[in-house]
């Protein structure tokens, strides 16, 4: 069957972000979340995760661009999208919040800015992926979760 | 009422027999608890706020969710009885969590859980010094909000257990698996139930208890005259270099051991600690209390604030001392004002009656009043005969009380107005016991009597007589909203002569045996009308239970500090209850609580090892942990302070059981000791 076919598919797509751990097993208990009375939790709260993300990561770049970088804000703003990043289970990106932080504190400007853009990066590859995942989910309709990918529970 | 009392035992542990083995099905048959809790979730990015109330609901919990701190605050304040638990993130924009969370404990006392991305040590640790009940690292796992529940009935219960300091532990527990029992019909707590009723009954029938609870360990009840003394060495060595030995001598009570004081001061310190961390000025503390008085804890709140206006209207007791007070009576139960003040508060209205009462008995005992007012913890500088807020509470107030006025007895009244006042309710108490006072008779006799000197003795009769009604009072709206408050309900019986609430109030077990009279004082009517009636308000209570979650109302607070000692208690009871949901959790729930538990105590104890490590250990905790006994362990080492608390609540049970020997309640009292001294056992202190 094609809905089959299409659910092999995404099945696919799916070992493939945990695989390349761009997703980690958070995105997991998103999933457990979903039941027949919300069938597209996920993809709402990606959906309202990227719309803050990207809002923030603008912010955030326009300010580390600026020659008197306010720290304590872009910290603060990095916190929290790490906050909101590791609750997704956008694990790349939040590794990579991390590390960005990490270099800001340490007063490493360069490396933070390389990091930062990294983390750009990172974040505009996982909408990347998972856009025409959750496009495909809808095209097959609620999936039962009856398969969970290999190793990817793990917290 | 042993009877009675007994089959409600044997009810519960005839279906506690299978409780291990069948207790999924039972329990999820039985009790809805904890679904239906209350929770209020705090956090301003979306996504996560989302994602939490979904989860949040999944529990089967009624979330509230909210994405700003004033707001949040604003909601709880409207309604202060709305929320059972609180789920806050660290770093909000409009308000810090950490202020939000002592907002929430100083006018709420609600428990609070913290959450944040952010896993280091410091802020974790934060979390703990400001009373966070938990800290959760981003991401959330539902599994670790599955059992947040756990921290509602711990803080009943330790709340049950702050009010009567005087009161063994094991009456807390006693209450707690009492209350549990009605509540959440857990076959678990009635495992616990089953062996602590047999012993009660057991103690009802001989007196050998007395010779067995004279041999075992020691068990000091804090009484409020107790807790004076000490306060008043305290002050007098100076907080910084009181040291327990010098405590101890100071104090010259017989029976005390440098233990028991050892284990007070560091709750006394906690509290301390809280007190100066939440509130800098006095008049903050003042202003914090008196305005969430009215939603603080339903009828306690309202009275809060009269007391604590009379009393500074009537000038007796300086703006000052109030503040301290109702700061102490915060800090009392491990630092949530909450309930200290609002019984406090009642009392004082109550307290200007009669001071005379007071300083009779005082003069015996001698505790240097001045200071002791200040310090007074949040044992009630006011005493309301009528409100049974807090036997607990209350004793520990009454302690306080009975030992200003005592040392007050000797000087000006003026001296103390807060202890005339404190008298004051005292006397009436005796007068006005009736059934609501039941309860209050019951708090009163603990802080009467125990520890007290000779000459103390007799004072302590007659204030145990006006403690315990200005105890009832206080208790009462705590014995509504929470079952833990019933006294030992095993001891129906009337306690001859003293005042001593021990049997009539079968939901307090642990109050009762406290109250021994050393004096034969008699308090004809303190004694058992008190109790009857808190025998009915607690099988109410029981009752409501599952349905109101009110128990925490009580204002119980729950500390980190109490955490470990309530360990035991809480384990019993958590994991009966978390196989009563109907989660479908597949990790067993024992394992599952004692994860969480153990995590959690992780957390509190700062050491955040990231939250993947923290979830990672819970599982393998989960397969280490075999039963309560190492929970309480991985638990007692996290949080230090606890460990020694718990054996130190035993410790002057024991010589609260001792005293209480001499009365005739002693039989009940036994069974307390008894229970209590069953509990510890299973606490690896």
């Amino acid at each position: 069957m094609e809905s089959s076919h299409l659910r092999q598919q995404i099945a696919a797509m799916r070992q493939s972000f945990f695989d390349e751990e761009i997703l980690d097993g958070q995105f997991c208990q998103l999933e457990r979340l979903e039941n027949r009375g919300n069938p597209n939790f996920v993809e709402e709260v990606l959906t309202m995760y990227f719309r803050d993300s990207t809002t923030l990561l603008q912010t955030v770049e326009q300010e580390i661009e600026t020659d008197t970088i306010d720290l304590a804000k872009v910290d603060m703003m990095l916190h929290k999208f790490k906050g909101s990043s590791a609750s997704i289970g956008a694990n790349k990106v939040r590794n990579n919040i991390t590390k960005t932080r990490q270099l800001l504190e340490e007063g490493n400007l360069e490396g933070a800015k390389l990091a930062f853009r990294e983390l750009r990066m990172e974040h505009d590859n996982l909408r990347a992926k998972l856009e025409p995942y959750f496009q495909q989910l809808r095209q097959v309709g609620p999936v039962e979760t009856a398969t969970r990918p290999k190793g990817s529970d793990h917290a | 009422m042993n009877l009675s009392s007994g089959k409600e035992y044997i009810s519960t542990a005839s279906s506690s027999a299978g409780w291990k083995a069948g207790d999924a099905a039972a329990a999820a048959a039985a009790d809805q608890f904890p679904a239906g809790l209350r929770v209020l979730v705090v956090d301003d990015d979306p996504t996560c706020l989302m994602i939490l109330e979904k989860m949040l609901r999944t529990c089967l919990y009624a979330v509230t969710k909210c994405s700003r701190a004033e707001t949040a605050l604003l909601m709880l304040r409207e309604n202060k009885n709305g929320f059972d638990i609180v789920i806050s993130d660290v770093h909000m924009p409009d308000m810090d969590g950490f202020k939000l969370l002592e907002h929430i404990g100083l006018e709420m006392d609600l428990p609070v859980i913290m959450m944040s991305a952010d896993d280091g040590k410091h802020v974790v640790m934060k979390g703990v010094t400001h009373g966070a009940c938990d800290y959760l690292i981003k991401p959330v796992r539902i599994e670790a909000l599955k059992n947040i529940w756990q921290h509602v009935v711990r803080k009943r219960k330790n709340e049950w257990r702050d009010f009567e300091q005087s009161g063994s532990v094991e009456e807390g527990d006693r209450l707690l698996k009492q209350s549990d029992d009605a509540d959440y019909s857990s076959s678990a707590n009635e495992g616990n139930w089953k062996s602590s009723k047999r012993r009660k009954d057991d103690e009802d029938e001989t007196d050998e208890r007395d010779d067995t609870s004279t041999l075992k360990k020691p068990r000091v009840v804090w009484s409020v005259e107790l807790h004076q003394q000490f306060v008043a060495a305290v002050n007098q060595l100076g907080i910084d270099k009181a040291v327990p030995k010098k405590i101890l001598e100071l104090m010259n009570v017989p029976g005390l051991t440098r233990e028991n004081v050892a284990s007070h001061l560091q709750k006394y310190r906690l509290y301390l600690r809280r007190l100066s961390g939440v509130s800098q000025h006095p008049s903050n503390l003042n202003s914090s209390f008196m305005s969430p008085q009215e939603a603080a804890f339903g009828p306690l709140s309202s009275l809060n604030g009269l007391d604590l206006q009379t009393l500074a209207a009537t000038g007796q007791l300086p703006a000052q001392s109030l503040a301290t007070l109702q700061a102490a009576g915060l800090g009392r139960s491990a630092g949530k004002p909450g309930i200290p003040m609002p019984f406090v508060d009642q009392r004082n209205i109550f307290s200007f009656e009669n001071p005379k009462l007071r300083f009779g008995e005082g003069q015996q005992q001698h505790v240097n009043n001045n200071k002791q007012m200040n310090l007074l913890h949040g044992i009630p500088t006011t005493m309301e005969p009528k409100q049974l807020a807090g036997l607990h509470h209350t004793a520990q107030s009454m302690g306080n009380m009975n030992m200003q006025v005592a040392s007050n007895g000797s000087q000006s009244s003026q001296n103390n107005p807060l202890l005339m006042q404190m008298a004051q309710p005292q006397a009436r108490g005796q007068v006005t016991n009736d059934s609501s006072l039941g309860h209050a008779t019951r708090l009163l006799s603990p802080m009467g009597q125990p520890i007290l000197s000779n000459g103390v003795a007799a004072n302590v009769s007659t204030k145990t007589g006006i403690q315990e009604n200005v105890r009832a009072p206080s208790y009462n709206p705590v014995l509504q909203t929470s079952s833990m408050l019933n006294f030992p309900m095993n001891h129906a019986s009337e306690l001859p002569g003293n005042s001593f609430p021990l049997g009539t109030t079968p939901g307090i077990p642990s109050l009762t045996p406290k109250v021994a009279f050393q004096e034969d004082v008699n308090s004809d009517s303190k004694g058992s009308v008190g109790f009857m009636p808190s025998y009915d308000i607690f099988s109410d209570l029981n009752q409501h239970k599952p349905q109101n979650w009110e128990l925490q109302n009580i204002g119980m607070t729950f500390d980190a500090s109490q955490h470990s000692n309530n360990l035991q208690g809480n384990h019993n009871h958590s994991q009966p209850v978390l196989v009563q949901q109907g989660f479908s959790s597949g990790q067993v729930n024992g394992q599952n609580k004692s994860a969480t538990v153990i995590s959690k105590a992780m957390f509190s104890a700062g050491d955040s090892t990231g939250h993947a490590n923290a979830q990672n250990g819970n599982q393998h905790l989960n397969s280490l942990l075999v039963d309560g006994t190492v929970r309480v362990k991985s638990e007692t080492v996290a949080d230090a302070t606890p460990t020694n608390l718990y054996p130190d609540h035993f410790g002057q049970e024991d010589l609260m059981s001792a005293l209480l020997k001499q009365q005739d309640a002693i039989a009940p009292a036994e069974h307390e000791f008894d229970f209590d001294g069953y509990s510890l056992g299973n606490i690896p202190e």
